[in-house]
């Protein structure tokens, strides 16, 4: 099992592709550049087809697969080691991470063609996926927060790629320090974990967390408390309430950013992090609940606010909040899989359509605004197809891939709670809206570009053939759960069994529900179908039918309007509430007292001492040979005498 | 038989000569004589010891000093030719560049 062994190899790739690019690819042609880059992660794909083929070859006491290839900090009774991990949650996310990462690498050698920064930009998505790679190998939490942190570092750099742009450079700043305080939250958290359980593997933690007493539902004790320090940095990388706030800005990076990290994989990453801990989870009720009402309500809000976008990219950035949103709710409810389910659907569907938006604005010349396209169909027809897929797919049409999931998740939380399952369904809805508008404002109605000045044009071949693939899989990506809907196995469910099954109730659930609930599952079906259904007919007839609505909606709703067109001012909130507090701290406080009075008085005060008493000093130094020799005399003597002295 | 108190009397004079010497000479050479001067002073008492305690290390010592000293005065007025060469002054009052 060559790869298996050496599962270094599958994160060493794109890093090998990343430095080679990024040191010595200053003066290389662009197809170099894309060759390495492509090279790179081609190879990384493949290895990880080879490492995944293997894996099927263990039997189940090899699994999960760990492979500890040295020590890497050892301190006392404590030992991290570089160790490496393959069981089935990282085999889905492998797949996801290296297929949907090569498919993104090659539309970007279509759609960063024309920027000067071309190797820059390689040489940081190369490094994003060495990275992102790292963090779902890694078999310890120490080894994931080095990949959770990298992927952070990449994350920022790739926002403030056009770093010429003020407002660039701005959303990478905010990316990056929404995100500390999540990951204060994570690093508190791995402190909590290595005092409770005394070690950070996971092989180690997670049993022993599944063997402890749960905490009593309103109760907040060690594990719940793990539990909600490990979700406040999920929060922050995966952008939930309170701390999405840096999602939606960082869609100033280049479009196959936004669909690779801001889309498809990093944020995720909060999802795949809590689903790891899941064991600790399920014994820390409260926190289950939090993480539920958290995903709920971002699940909503943001939902909310894309309804009124006009920015095509704000509007996925706002929907990819929302459907991370669900895939929290799932594993507050004790979904666990479904939430794993929705994250690779996900990645497939939200991918896509921000690729396809990118060739959108790619044909219109940089132009993001969607009320000043319209009419796009015939022209980029292979891009209109294939966002239409993956519509279809996060609006829930049955028999897309998004169906399966989003019904997983919804079914679950209306069994477990109601109400919490309703605001989902309603949620759905609100997708399929936004969704449908954002296709009939670009793709329908008339054209309200300037045709002189804007010739549209569909993307080249490298960019349309990835939207082809994603599009296939938004289509067939959840054909694995369908049995199920006719009383069958659901596949994905059952392959991921084994690495859930540390928790006895999902098992239990999950055999409820492919048992004897084909029935139930058939009446409840019907929700969520539903309010895509609405959502799709509201939106036809606000854009299609009669597209003085949304106007007049807007003008007799006003209040409400302004408050989702301002994004509910959370922004300007925090920046009064929080910014500029810490601002005036900083400048008047931390600079102007702490820095420039106590460091530097400090500081200058001992070179101040050090130079008065060697000037002193200095002078003792003639030159002069008897004045030394009669030091050297008036030493001796003193000390002979002292010598003298203590004998007697 | 003279008493071994007369050999160290002798020895600390020689050596406090060299010492007053060393200090308010000014001439580097007589400095330099000065040196020797302790040197034998040191040697004497060695040798003294040596007799009086009747044994033999004393006496190697001294063979020691003997040998340092000559290499010493080989080195020593090398520098003390270069010196005259390049400042034509032998005065150590004039020699205290290092101080700079």
């Amino acid at each position: 099992m060559p790869v298996l062994t050496y599962l270094w190899i599958i994160p060493l790739l794109p890093l090998v592709g990343a430095a080679v690019n990024g040191i010595f690819g200053g003066r290389w042609p662009k197809s170099a550049i894309s060759a390495i880059a492509l090279f790179s992660t081609t190879l990384a794909f493949l290895a990880a087809l080879e490492a995944v083929r293997e894996f099927f070859t263990l039997s189940p006491d090899q699994i999960p697969w760990i492979k500890t290839y040295f020590a890497w900090i050892s301190a006392g009774g404590f030992q991290a080691n570089f160790a490496l991990q393959v069981d089935q949650l990282t085999v889905i996310m492998l797949l996801v991470v290296t297929g949907v990462g090569w498919l993104i690498h090659i539309y970007s050698t279509g759609y960063m063609h024309e920027d000067p920064g071309y190797r820059r930009f390689f040489a940081y998505l190369n490094l994003f996926m060495f990275f992102m790679l790292v963090l779902i190998l890694a078999a310890n939490y120490l080894l994931m927060f080095v990949g959770w942190e990298g992927v952070g570092l990449c994350s920022y750099l790739l926002i403030g790629f056009f770093f010429l742009k003020q407002s660039a450079t701005n959303a990478g700043n905010k990316a990056f320090w929404v995100n500390r305080v999540g990951d204060y939250g994570f690093l508190l958290g791995l402190f909590l974990i290595l005092r409770t359980f005394g070690s950070l593997d996971f092989s180690v933690v997670l049993p022993q967390a599944a063997k402890m007493t749960a905490d009593p539902a309103g109760h907040i004790g060690t594990l719940t408390t793990i539990a909600l320090l490990l979700f406040v940095g999920a929060a922050g990388k995966s952008a939930q309430l309170p701390l999405y706030v840096w999602l939606p800005d960082a869609m100033e990076g280049p479009t196959p950013v936004s669909a690779l990290i801001h889309a498809a994989t990093m944020v995720t990453a909060g999802v795949y992090m809590v689903v790891r801990s899941h064991a600790i989870f399920l014994n820390a009720p409260v926190a289950m609940q939090v993480v539920a009402v958290i995903g709920c309500a971002t699940a909503l809000f943001a939902a909310t606010i894309g309804l009124v976008q006009t920015d095509i990219k704000k509007v996925l950035a706002y929907s990819t909040v929302s459907q991370l949103g669900y895939m929290f709710l799932a594993c507050g409810v004790g979904a666990f899989g479904a939430g794993i389910f929705h994250l690779m659907t996900h990645a497939f569907f939200k991918g896509l359509l921000f690729l396809a938006a990118g060739s959108v604005i790619h044909a219109m010349g940089g132009e993001q605004d969607m009320r000043k396209m319209g009419g796009l169909r015939k022209k980029i027809s292979v891009t209109f197809w294939t966002m239409l897929m993956a519509t279809l797919a996060i609006a829930g049409a049955p028999g897309f891939s998004g169906f399966f999931s989003k019904d997983e998740i919804l079914n679950e939380a209306l069994r477990v709670s109601p109400v919490l399952g309703w605001i989902g369904v309603f949620a759905a809805g609100l997708t399929s809206f936004y969704m449908f508008r954002l296709i009939f404002l670009t793709f329908f109605g008339e054209e309200r570009y300037d045709e002189h000045h804007v010739r549209v044009h569909e993307s080249p071949k490298n960019m349309t053939i990835p939207l082809i693939v994603l599009a296939v899989l938004s289509v067939c990506g959840g054909w694995m759960a369908a049995p199920q809907l006719v009383g069958g196995v659901n596949h994905f469910q059952h392959f991921l069994a084994p690495v859930l099954a540390t928790g006895a109730e999902p098992a239990a659930a999950a055999a409820e529900t492919s048992g004897g609930g084909g029935e139930l599952l058939q009446a409840l079906l019907g929700a969520p179908v539903i309010a895509g259904l609405l959502g799709f007919l509201l939106a036809w007839w606000f854009y299609i039918k009669s597209p003085e609505t949304p106007k007049k909606l807007a003008a007799s709703l006003s209040a409400p309007y302004k408050l989702l067109l301002g994004k509910y001012f959370i922004d300007e909130l925090y920046r009064a509430v929080i910014v500029r507090p810490l601002v005036w701290i900083s400048d008047k406080v931390l600079w102007h007292v702490v820095d420039e009075r106590a460091i530097d008085g400090t500081v200058n005060g001992v070179a101040f001492v050090s130079r008065e008493t060697g000037d002193r000093v200095r002078r003792t130094s003639t030159g002069n040979i008897r004045s030394y020799a009669t030091w050297i005399i008036l030493g001796v003597l003193v000390f002979t005498s002292l010598l003298l002295w203590m004998v007697d | 038989m003279v008493p071994t108190s007369y050999f160290l009397v002798l020895s600390a004079v020689l050596f406090g000569l060299g010492v007053i010497a060393f200090i308010f000479k000014r001439n580097i050479l007589t400095v330099f004589m000065s040196i020797e001067l302790m040197l034998n002073a040191v040697n004497l008492a060695f040798v003294t010891f040596s007799r009086s305690l009747g044994q033999l290390q004393g006496q190697v010592f001294v063979f020691f000093v003997i040998v340092v000293a000559a290499a010493e005065a080989a080195v020593g007025l090398a520098i003390i030719i270069l010196i005259h060469r390049n400042r034509r002054t032998l005065d150590v009052e004039n020699v205290d560049s290092l101080k700079d």
